[in-house]
Formats: structure tokens, sequence, C-alpha cells
């Protein structure tokens, strides 16, 4: 069985190449990290300094930093109101199909996880899209599960066009693909691009992704800079934190979208921070390792570093969590989600089953609300497609 | 007195220009109405949704300018300008087009693209730059109403870093400066008003504020006294003592 599994680091006929000076500046600054090796001084010099290095980063993402959280979220609070003022960025995310050719073992999409299958038809998506447009949102999220055959890129352009129609701002979660597939995309009204890479570390990633396209590590890491090559106006970054070490995957997500930013400089910049959440029929998956602390570490690390980036918080995140990172550092907030398929419309029944359980089961109406009583403003779109 | 700022045959009383993101909708009225301010700035992609949306904000009678932010090159800004115009923005249009995401610096020579395609379809230009002597000519030339130097990045409330940069343009270039982003305190905005600059423009300062009305007036009180003194004409300022014998005293009668 174990030799059967395709090498890793080896792309796929078809899978475009773009070279890989990112790819080893990340995995480089990766594996020279060293967590344990930073003192109290290094996370006051950090936090002092007006712009930050990578060392400065990586200060802030260690064990000795973990004192200085009232600090870091002080610091971070001042960067996210001074580039973003009061405005909370509001979307929801639109699973349209949930078929899986990858084999992820912490994922419920998984293709060995017995759940129910589906994948939306285009009178189903509008359905979809409609329902959550009547709820004021301008900002959708596509996903699909991994599988070209059965959500070709066709297909999800068919998605982006209807999306186009009803918002203002159409985002993608789907599979890596190639820079003129992007582009194709781009065209069809797609402007923002997220992948997470999951784990930067390629050794425990091996052993994490057993079949399927996403195996290849190397094609998942470049599709950013396919995506922004596609004409994509923003990319967005995250490993699942908890899969490897948090401190190092946290650091080379950070260095990916700085190495890109320093690349690209007119990409909008975007950072996820999922931790990993119980899926069906796999009761050993649970964020025990790592706890609100140390993600309120990430997340404020993250903001300081890049203090323009978008960063968004999911609804793996209870309510308590959520309503407090948007006043620290979060700037964009998902409401009235549905990880499902086909959950939106109004008998709320799934055709296909969830990813994850979510924790923050909140309606758009009632985000609004709970953003507006922090004193902050709510924000549709900000955004024009040119 | 009639001291006016003209911009394009417009006149205005005020010179401070308010910017509009950054904070709380229902807050837009009290702090237009503090400042006294007869121009307010909106991104054009906030006027873009169709829930909340930002011109439902702003109170009647105030000159609308809105920016084209988000552009990353002439052609988006051009675009973003005239549907600025389609949906009732008016003829003014500010040209912000940046390419940076990390320190928001604008793109000088494409700001000159836009400014001049902008220009020969009737719109009032007023274009965000880098100050840069040369651009700022290339802006007068391609038809710029006024010209619109950074005093520092936008939303580092740093005050005006440019200075020496921006005194040159106002010695230099005959269009209203005017002095838009990075000035944080009211302090600075005096100081650029004492400068020569025809008006001031500030979001963050005031988005930022504990409390943006009050912060609003104190800016607009900051800009009067600033647009006195330099009406009054500065005192002079010694910088250092001078020798005490005269390198002239060997000269007879």
């Amino acid at each position: 069985m174990e030799n059967k599994r395709i090498d890793h680091m080896t792309y796929l006929p078809d899978m475009e190449n773009i070279g890989s000076e990112i790819q080893d500046k990340v995995i480089k600054a990766r594996n020279d990290y060293t967590p344990d090796k930073y003192t109290a001084a290094d996370v006051t010099e950090a936090l002092k300094a007006d712009v930050l290095t990578p060392y400065d980063f990586g200060a802030l993402l260690s064990p000795a930093a973990g004192n200085f959280l009232e600090e870091m979220a002080k610091r971070a609070m001042a960067e996210t109101r001074k580039h973003f003022g009061n405005s909370i960025n509001m979307f929801t995310p639109l699973y349209i199909a949930n078929y899986c050719e990858n084999y992820c073992i912490y994922c419920g999409f998984n293709c060995h996880n017995k759940i129910n299958r589906a994948k939306l038809n285009e009178e189903e998506i509008e359905q979809e899209m409609k329902a959550i447009a009547d709820t004021g949102l301008e900002e959708v999220l596509i996903l699909t599960g991994e599988s070209r055959k059965m959500s070709d890129v066709e297909y999800i352009g068919m998605a982006c066009r209807l999306a186009s129609k009803y918002f203002k701002v159409v985002g993608l979660e789907v599979y890596p693909m190639n820079t003129d597939e992007y582009r194709y995309l781009h065209e069809c009204g797609a402007d923002y691009v997220t992948v997470f890479q999951e784990t930067y570390n390629s050794d425990k990633y091996e052993t994490l992704h057993l079949e399927g396209h996403k195996r290849v590590f190397p094609y998942r890491l470049n599709a950013q800079e396919r995506a922004i090559r596609g004409g994509m106006r923003g990319v967005g970054f995250a490993a699942l934190l908890g899969l490897d070490d948090f401190r190092r995957d946290a650091f080379a997500t950070g260095m990916h979208a700085y190495l890109i930013q320093k690349k690209y400089p007119h990409a909008d910049i975007a950072f996820s921070c999922p931790r990993l959440r119980p899926i069906i029929n796999n009761d050993k998956i649970n964020p025990k390792d790592v706890h609100e602390p140390q993600l309120l570490q990430v997340i404020c690390a993250y903001r300081i570093f890049m203090p323009f980036a978008s960063i968004t918080i999911s609804t793996r995140e209870c309510q308590r969590f959520r309503d407090n990172i948007i006043k620290i550092a979060a700037t964009k907030i998902s409401a009235g989600v549905d990880v499902g398929i086909g959950g939106h419309t109004e008998d709320g029944s799934h055709k296909g089953d969830e990813q994850f359980e979510i924790s923050d089961g909140r309606n758009v109406e009632q985000v609004y609300k709970a953003i507006k009583e922090q004193g902050l403003q709510p924000v549709m779109s900000e955004y024009i497609y040119v | 007195m009639n001291d006016k700022l003209i911009i394009a045959g417009h006149e205005f009383n005020s010179r401070f220009i308010l910017g509009s993101g950054k904070y709380s909708l229902e807050l837009i009225k009290a702090a237009v109405e503090n400042a006294g301010a007869e121009i307010i700035t909106l991104a054009l992609r906030r006027a873009n949704s169709d829930s909340d949306n930002i011109l439902d904000y702003i109170p009647k009678g105030v000159t609308l300018l809105p920016n084209t932010s988000g552009a990353r090159n002439a052609e988006e800004a051009v675009r973003i300008a005239r549907l600025s115009r389609e949906v009732g923005c008016g003829d003014f249009v500010k040209i912000e087009v940046i390419h940076d995401s990390k320190y928001l610096l604008p793109d000088n020579y494409e700001t000159i693209k836009a400014t001049e395609i902008l220009a020969k379809e009737g719109f009032i230009v007023m274009p965000y730059m880098y100050p840069d002597l040369n651009a700022a000519r290339d802006l007068v030339n391609a038809g710029a109403a006024t010209i619109m130097p950074l005093g520092a990045p936008i939303g580092s409330n740093k005050g005006i870093c440019t200075k020496d940069f921006i005194k040159i343009l106002i010695e230099e270039i005959d269009l209203p400066i005017i002095v838009d982003a990075g000035i944080g305190k009211p302090s600075q905005a005096c100081e650029a008003m004492e400068m020569g600059a025809a008006a001031v423009m500030a979001n963050t300062a005031i988005a930022t504020a504990g409390d943006i009305p009050a912060m609003a007036e104190a800016f607009k009180k900051a800009i009067e006294a600033g647009r006195t003194a330099y009406l009054s004409g500065m005192g002079r300022v010694i910088e250092k003592a001078s020798a005490s014998s005269p390198l002239t005293g060997f000269l007879q009668d």
C-alpha cells in the first residue's frame, strides 16, 4: 500500500511548475526557526519595532511571547484600527460540492469518509445565492471539495458568474489550479483565492495527505503565486493549526505571505487562522493542541507583522472568541454559515454533509448587531471589480 | 476677510477636507458639522455597497470628492472615476493609484497618466502623489486642479515627514497644494497651513480618535489658526546666534 503512494514532492503531469524560489525560502525559514531560543528581551524589542523583521515575527510566535499576550493584543489593536479603522467585513462561505479525491486523514470531506456527497446544479446554486443575498451579505466565498472530476473549472466558473450577479465580492476556496485556470475564473468574476497549506512541514504533510492531487506539496504551496499571475487581486494563506508544531507552521504561513507581498507588492494579503475541529466519524481529531491563548498569540503576531493584511475569523471558533478578536485583530467575519451542501434555502435541509462542526451558528443579523455593539462598523463590501 | 480656497473655479470657505473612511457611518454627519468641512472624500468602493451605502450618511450640500482607491494602475483609476460620475458623485475625483499593499504609497507615473485622461473628460482631478517636483509639474501639465502630496504614509499619523519637499511644491507649483495623508494631530495640520498649504486632508487621525466629532473640531481650529498665521506673515525665527564682529566691518563709508 505504502509503495503505491505517489511522491509528494513531484509534480504530476498537467500541474504547472512555476519554480520554487519562494517555496525554498519558506521551507528554509521554517527549518531555521527555533521558537525556544527567543527571550523576553527579543519579544519586547519586537513589540517596540516600527516595522517588524521576520526575526521579530518569530519572537512574537515564541513561547517567550506567551507572557506578553496583553501587550501583543494592545499593539495588534492599535495596528488594526490604524489600517482598517472601525470596519469589519462580513461574508459567508457557500459550499457548492463536497466530492473529494483527496485522502486527508483529518478532514470530513476526505474521499474515504462515508458521508453524503452532493453537488449543486446551476439552479440550486442560484437559489442558495439568492437566499444568502437576501440576508444583506455582499461577499461570498465559493467552496468545493477537491475533485476536478466532479467540480471542474467550468463548473466553478459558472458559480463565479452567478455569484457576480448577486454579490460584489467573490472569493474562491477550491483545489489549486494552473495560472490560466485562475485567469479564467478571474474573468468569471472571482478576485480572491485562498489556499490552506495545512502544514508547511513537507514530511508531516506527506503523512496526512495520503491520496489525491493534494498530496503534491509544492503544487499547493505555489498556488497563491499562480493565482496572482492569473490576475487575482488577493490571496489568502493559512496553516491548519494543530496538525504539526503550530508555532513553526504559523511562522511559515507569515513568511509565505511576506515573501509573496515582497514579490507582488500590489497583491492583497489575507490570513485565516483555522484550528483543527472535530469531524464526522473521527473522534480523535480535536483542537486540543492549540488553545485560545495560543490562537490569540498567532493572530496578534500575524497582525503586528503584516498590519495591512486582512484576517478572517472562522466559525470554527465560538461567539465569545470571535466577538473579542474583531476588536483586536480580525477584520473579516463570517455569518450565517453552513458548511454542508445546500443548507441556505428555505427548508434548510442538506443535500450533502458538512465538512466540520461550527461553533458559532449566528445568522447575519445577529453578527451584524454584535459588531455594532462593539462600536465597530459592519461593512458588506468595499470593493469594485476592475 | 475674503480668503477662499478655489479649486477649478469652485469656491470653498473651509480648508479642511475630511475623509469618511474607517469610522462608524452614524458619526459622519457630526464629524462634517464639527469640522465645518465643505468637501468630504469617500472611497468609491465604499459607495458600491447596496446596504449601508456611505452616500446616505453624508449631509447634503457637502461637495463629494470620490477617490479611486483600489486602483492599481491608470486604467483602473480611470474606470473607477467614470463609474463614480455614473453613480452621481459629480465631477470631482481624487486619483489614488496604489500598487503597494504594505505602505500604500502612490504611483506618480500612473497617476499622471490617469490625470491626463480624466482631465480631458472634464473631471476636476485632484491627484494624490508622492511629493516630487517633476511629477507635480507633469500633473499640472496633465490638467490637475490641485496637487495632493502625502505628508507620510496613509494611516500612519506620523505628521509631515516630507516637509521640505512639500515646501518646494508650495513654492514652485501655482495650483493649490493640499497636504494629504499622514497628518496625525491638529498641531501637524496647523504646521502644514503655516507652511502655506492651501488645505489639509485628514481621515485616520479623526477616525481613530476617542471622540470623533470633537477631534474634527480640533482639526478645524488648528487649520484655521495655521491659515491665519500664514496670511499674517510668520515672525522671524533666528536659527543661530550671529558673529559679534561683522565680516563687513572693513568697509569704509
